[in-house]
């Protein structure tokens, strides 16, 4: 197949921005539109939410923005969309999505929903042993919320090939969710390494949206882009060998360039030569990058390597809360009544018995970003936030940090600035741990639906 | 003449679990063999000081000019877990900006950000 595949993102994480999304929708010439919305602990944030607010449908809750901004223009443009939007429930995502299109009156539109990665039932029984410490998985028996498999591109391929315009998954590996569509339209085998490999090295140039295209890049003087305040994601136009360009809409901000390709390219990346996904094991170190035009890379050469027997699973856990706060110094002096106010605040936390796992004052202008890595010679800014923050068992503990931090206000020390009322100053802690799966343990399902 | 590595180099942080990534890309081809000789794993481990806990590996992508730091124990336990501001730490790579690099005199036209200098 000699065709060039035109794939854009449309987000990088739920947060982010919508209004790119309907300018790669409206203009980007796209065969395909792919959304990933899913952090490490998105899955497990889901599950506690929906067990407290069971109106909580447990998709994206950005779907309905996301859907109306670039369904107009998909549908008229012929754009397949792939997403991970269903997070802990993809069915109750399609089945939304379907709505949204007869909304707009769009009829005979299938959608494909693609569920199977949660195990949170049988993790235990499938995986042995957790990556970060080596004990045992069964440990996290007591306080276990969730686990989910990290499924590759295969599931999104067959629903694709089943005739899905718009396929919603729930976990899926990001670059697999943009290397989808590599696969269906090119015909690769799965085993195939060399060119899935390839294509889940773009779709790792793709997932993390602006951040290709100028963003988290600028650094004035240094390196700059236009109009960061603009920024368009990207668009790989792919060709059937895996090699790609890496471009952006004409006439949005930011800039695609060696620059922004190669930090994007080790973007949380260990060996880069060996990065791990689903479908195969890529290898950044044999690519070749070159600047073809204004906001154009081309990337050919990235390598790929059989994929492993396993998927990797994330467990998310309930750990326990984290209380914290924050008050204000300025002025000359300001640097000694915050280092009178941490002594005040250790002192406190001592007489209310404050019961932490971990516990740290902060000095917001000082050291609160680098900690023990700024340098010992920073010099003294004229405003400093005092910003304590401390991680217990229960809320009740966590709560005794804004509590103290109330006591500031009267009984602190001269020139004590607040803010009340006060933000929500204690959070749960959801910890995420990893293991392993044998890939042929977690099958996916997939279900259709048509507007 | 000696520097600060923001005149040599650029740098993004990732995270993964406890693990940051600081990834260092030398602005010119010739800049590669400094960073390669002078910010070794040690070196970049000591300049961080207590904010990395554990071990830091350091990996090689000459392809891309690029230098590649996985540093254990980097973000509080985890994203999750941490209790630090920046708990992604996205910002933490900016520190490895102001390493001090030794740059021979024939290179200094090449160097970036000329009016800092």
């Amino acid at each position: 197949m000699s065709k060039t595949l035109r794939i854009g993102s449309g987000a990088a994480w739920w947060g982010d921005r919508v209004e790119p999304a309907a300018l790669n929708a409206e203009r980007g010439e796209l065969d395909y539109l792919c959304f990933e919305t899913m952090a490490e602990a998105t899955v497990s944030a889901a599950q506690v939410r929906a067990r407290r607010d069971p109106s909580f449908p447990g998709y994206d809750t950005y779907l309905d923005d996301r859907m109306r901004a670039v369904l107009p223009a998909c549908m008229r443009n012929g754009t397949r969309i792939v997403s991970n939007q269903g997070w802990i429930n993809p069915v109750a995502a399609a089945k939304r999505i379907v709505e949204l299109l007869q909304e707009i009156g769009v009829t005979g539109v299938k959608v494909a929903a693609v569920s199977g990665s949660l195990i949170t039932d049988r993790v235990l029984e499938l995986t042995d042993t957790i990556l970060e410490n080596g004990q045992p998985t069964h440990t996290l028996k007591p306080t276990l919320i969730s686990a989910e498999a990290y499924l590759g591109a295969e599931p999104i391929v067959e629903a694709l090939r089943a005739g899905a315009r718009i396929v919603v998954t729930g976990r899926v590996a990001d670059p697999s969710i943009f290397m989808a569509p590599m696969m269906y339209e090119f015909g690769w085998d799965p085993l195939d390494h060399a060119r899935v490999g390839a294509g889940n090295g773009i779709g790792h140039l793709l997932e993390c949206g602006a951040q290709v295209t100028g963003g988290y890049f600028s650094d004035p003087g240094f390196k700059d882009v236009p109009e960061p305040w603009n920024f368009a994601f990207p668009i790989a136009e792919v060709e059937a060998n895996g090699d790609v360009v890496i471009t952006k809409v004409a006439g949005s901000g930011g800039a695609v360039t060696l620059q922004t390709v190669k930090e994007q390219m080790l973007y949380e990346v260990h060996d880069p030569a060996n990065y791990l996904t689903p479908d195969a094991v890529v290898d950044f170190t044999s690519a070749k990058l070159e600047q073809l035009g204004p906001d154009r890379v081309r990337v050919t050469g990235l390598g790929g390597k059989p994929r492993t027997p396993t998927l990797k699973v994330s467990i998310g856990c309930t750990e326990g809360f984290i209380g914290e706060d924050m008050f204000f110094y300025a002025g000359p002096g300001a640097l000694r009544r915050a280092q009178l106010a941490k002594k005040v605040l250790e002192e406190r936390f001592k007489i209310v018995k404050l019961d932490a796992e971990d516990m740290r004052v902060d000095f917001l202008g000082i050291n609160a970003i680098h900690g023990d890595a700024t340098p010992a010679d920073a010099p003294e800014p004229y405003e400093i936030a005092v910003r304590v923050a401390a991680r217990t068992k229960t809320r009740e503990e966590a709560a005794k940090v804004g509590r103290e931090v109330d006591g500031m206000a009267v009984s602190g020390i001269a020139h004590t600035g607040k803010r009340v009322p006060h933000q929500e100053r204690t959070r749960e802690v959801i910890g995420v741990w990893s293991s392993l799966v044998p890939r042929e343990q977690v099958p996916a399902s997939i279900q259709y639906f048509e507007s | 003449m000696k520097v600060l590595l923001q005149h040599v180099a650029h740098a993004r942080s990732g995270d993964k679990g406890n693990t940051s990534n600081i990834s260092v890309f030398a602005y010119e081809p010739e800049f590669y063999d400094l960073l390669r000789e002078q910010l070794t794993a040690e070196r970049f481990k000591a300049f961080y000081r207590g904010a990395i806990t554990g071990e830091v590996l350091r990996y090689e992508a000459r392809n891309i000019d690029a230098m590649n730091f996985v540093c254990h124990g980097a973000l509080g336990g985890g994203v999750s877990r941490s209790l630090c501001l920046d708990n992604y730490g996205k910002a933490l790579s900016a520190a490895v900006l102001g390493f001090e690099i030794e740059v021979p005199d024939a290179l200094a036209p090449k160097l970036h950000g000329q009016h800092l200098l």
